[in-house]
């Protein structure tokens, strides 16, 4: 809560100590600064106290598929505005707004790949692209790739992050939802493996169909998890909220998940799994 | 019992109290009665064919609309609840059962509000919680076990937003529903009779003949959360809900609903007989349409339909 503002200091504020953008970050959880290139070498992980730093998609293949394995599918799929909608931000400028500043076409990646000599398809959602809220494109390039699993008999990995629902879109956005987890059905159906990863923060519309569907649940260590917003059922319950609310711990705990896997581990961990629940 | 006018009835309203005074003051004065009859004819026909989204959502969460229970006792016979996910408890919000409806018998799962605080208490406002998609489930199992249709009537502002929601995973309840229903081997109906709220309406609503109500709506978001989220205040919630295209109409033309069921002129509150009439009718019209179909036929079309449902371009 914010009643206290930090008076504006007109005369006399020292400038803070400028730090060349991009070369140090600071650790939100303890307040250390790291080298990029540091951060970088430990898969964007803070070395002292192990905050799960946000991942590009690009970056996060990188982390668990055999070297230069991945072959990206409907990687120029884009977003039209269905409903050409109208509100003070108009869907089409905010498509832009994003593709320029992230450059990405969508949010989410495609595509198959090994993973310790097992090919399996993979998707994997990126949060800075409009919160990788569900829409028409993201819908559609996982159901693609789930059906493309179905059809090679492997397994599938989708790595999750996102806000929920993507609001231009409407209805549309929400039969997405029906439209994954049917293809799930079917993939799971052919009694194929379907691995579910939940990092920070998956909420709403996709926690609340493929991303909770897996065969195995893993999620990245502190990872917000959940339907609705805390802010809504903290108004709804009158009430605070217990400790650990909506994160993977919780999650664990409350036996959603079935393990918390820190980013380091997750490609050995895959590989186990795969070898396991996988006939080769 | 007329049932509480809507802000944007008052000029009706208005009229039709014009009309009483000058029937009771000049009842003789026939020509000017008739003239104002005609008026008030033209006006209501005028205001409810061209209701507005956020009229529609209005109607939608009319405190007189007929309810899931009213639509039960009117369109079926034999009912008896199934109470219970046998895991947890028993979701007020989400009354189930066997029934009968024509010749038909079936399985029917209703979100069902209350229509005062101690019945809104119970039914916690047609906010289910998990309890009430996993014994939804149970019932949908059951109705495969004896080769009964399904038919679930939607009416929810949304699942629950609560604490024990989330608790006992109010997101895998729905989600788990969304796969089952899709390979469920019976025919599945639903009809959106009010609010369609997101995916709290979804959990039940994946289906071979998905059917709206004319005022009803189905929404991703509710108007008033999306303006909170893009227009900074609930107060342009009028503006969200033309913007989401959450009409019957709206989703017929984007494919995403097969039906609407037309209601009697100003919302199915004005004549709760006549629209259960229409609901009866399109259900057991769609129970002989899917009774012909194959299995195999039925499933694939109803995969087919929802994996349309997108618009992008590559
Ligand atoms: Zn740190």
């Amino acid at each position: 809560m914010t009643i206290f503002r930090r008076p504006s200091l007109k005369f006399g504020a020292k400038r803070k100590r400028e730090i060349p953008e991009g070369l140090w970050k600071k650790c939100p959880q303890c307040s250390e600064m790291i080298h990029h290139l540091a951060l970088e070498e430990n898969l964007n992980v803070c070395p002292k106290c192990e905050h799960h730093f946000s991942l590009s998609a690009k970056e996060r293949i990188s982390t668990i598929v055999d070297e230069g394995s991945f072959i990206e599918m409907d990687s120029e799929m884009s977003s039209v505005d269905p409903l050409e909608f109208q509100g003070v931000a108009a869907y089409k400028e905010r498509l832009e707004t994003y593709q320029k500043k992230t450059g990405l076409i969508e949010a989410v990646r495609t595509g198959n790949a090994m993973i310790g000599g097992y090919p399996v398809g993979l998707a994997v959602m990126d949060f800075q692209f409009l919160a990788a809220s569900l829409g028409s494109v993201v819908g559609e390039k996982i159901t693609r790739i789930i059906e493309e699993s179905t059809a090679a008999r492997q397994p599938i990995i989708i790595i999750s992050a996102s806000g929920g629902a993507r609001m231009y879109e409407g209805a549309l956005s929400l039969m997405q939802m029906a439209k994954t987890s049917g293809a799930l059905a079917r993939h799971s159906e052919a009694r194929l493996p379907f691995i579910s990863i939940l990092t920070h923060p998956t909420m709403g519309g996709v926690t609340a169909s493929f991303a909770v569907l897996g065969d195995v649940i893993l999620a990245e260590p502190k990872s917000m998890i959940g339907f609705a917003g805390p802010r809504v059922i903290r108004e709804i319950a009158h009430q605070d909220l217990p400790e650990g609310f909506q994160t993977a711990e919780f999650l664990l705990e409350h036996g959603l998940i079935d393990e918390i896997v820190p980013r380091a581990q997750m490609r050995n961990i895959l590989i186990t799994i795969l070898s396991l629940l996988v006939e080769k | 019992m007329t049932p509480l006018p809507l802000d944007f009835e008052q000029p009706l309203l208005e009229l039709e109290k014009c009309l009483d005074d000058l029937i009771s003051r000049t009842p003789e004065d026939t020509h000017r009665i008739s003239v104002m009859q005609e008026k008030l004819e033209l006006m209501r026909v005028d205001l409810y064919k061209n209701l507005t989204p956020w009229q529609r959502v209005q109607i939608a969460r009319h405190p007189s609309r007929p309810y899931a229970l009213d639509y039960l006792e009117r369109c079926f016979t034999d009912f008896v609840e199934l109470h219970g996910d046998r895991c947890f408890g028993d979701d007020k919000a989400m009354p189930a059962g066997i029934a009968r409806i024509g010749k038909y018998r079936c399985v029917i799962i209703m979100q069902q509000k209350g229509r005062n605080v101690k019945e809104n208490v119970l039914r916690n406002f047609g906010s289910p919680h998990p309890e009430g998609y996993r014994k939804a489930l149970r019932l949908m199992r059951l109705a495969e076990k004896f080769s009964l249709p399904v038919i679930t009537f939607i009416d929810t502002p949304g699942a629950y937003p609560g604490i024990g929601a989330e608790e006992r995973h109010i997101a895998e309840s729905i989600a788990v529903n969304l796969r089952e229903m899709m390979l469920l081997k019976v025919p599945i109906i639903s009809v959106i009779l009010g609010e369609g709220g997101s995916g709290g309406a979804l959990g039940i609503g994946v289906s071979d003949k998905s059917l709206m109500l004319e005022n009803a709506y189905y929404s991703v978001i509710s108007p008033e959360g999306c303006a909170a989220i893009l227009w900074k205040h609930r107060k342009h919630a009028p503006e969200a809900a033309a913007a989401l295209k959450l009409t019957a109409q709206d989703l017929t033309d984007l494919k995403l609903i097969d039906g609407i069921v037309p209601e009697p002129l100003g919302g199915a509150h004005h004549n709760a007989s006549m629209a259960a009439t229409a609901v009866r009718h399109a259900i057991i019209e769609a129970l002989e349409e899917l009774e012909k179909k194959s299995l195999p036929d039925l499933l694939e079309e109803r995969y087919a339909k929802f994996r349309k449902m997108g618009i992008f371009s590559e």
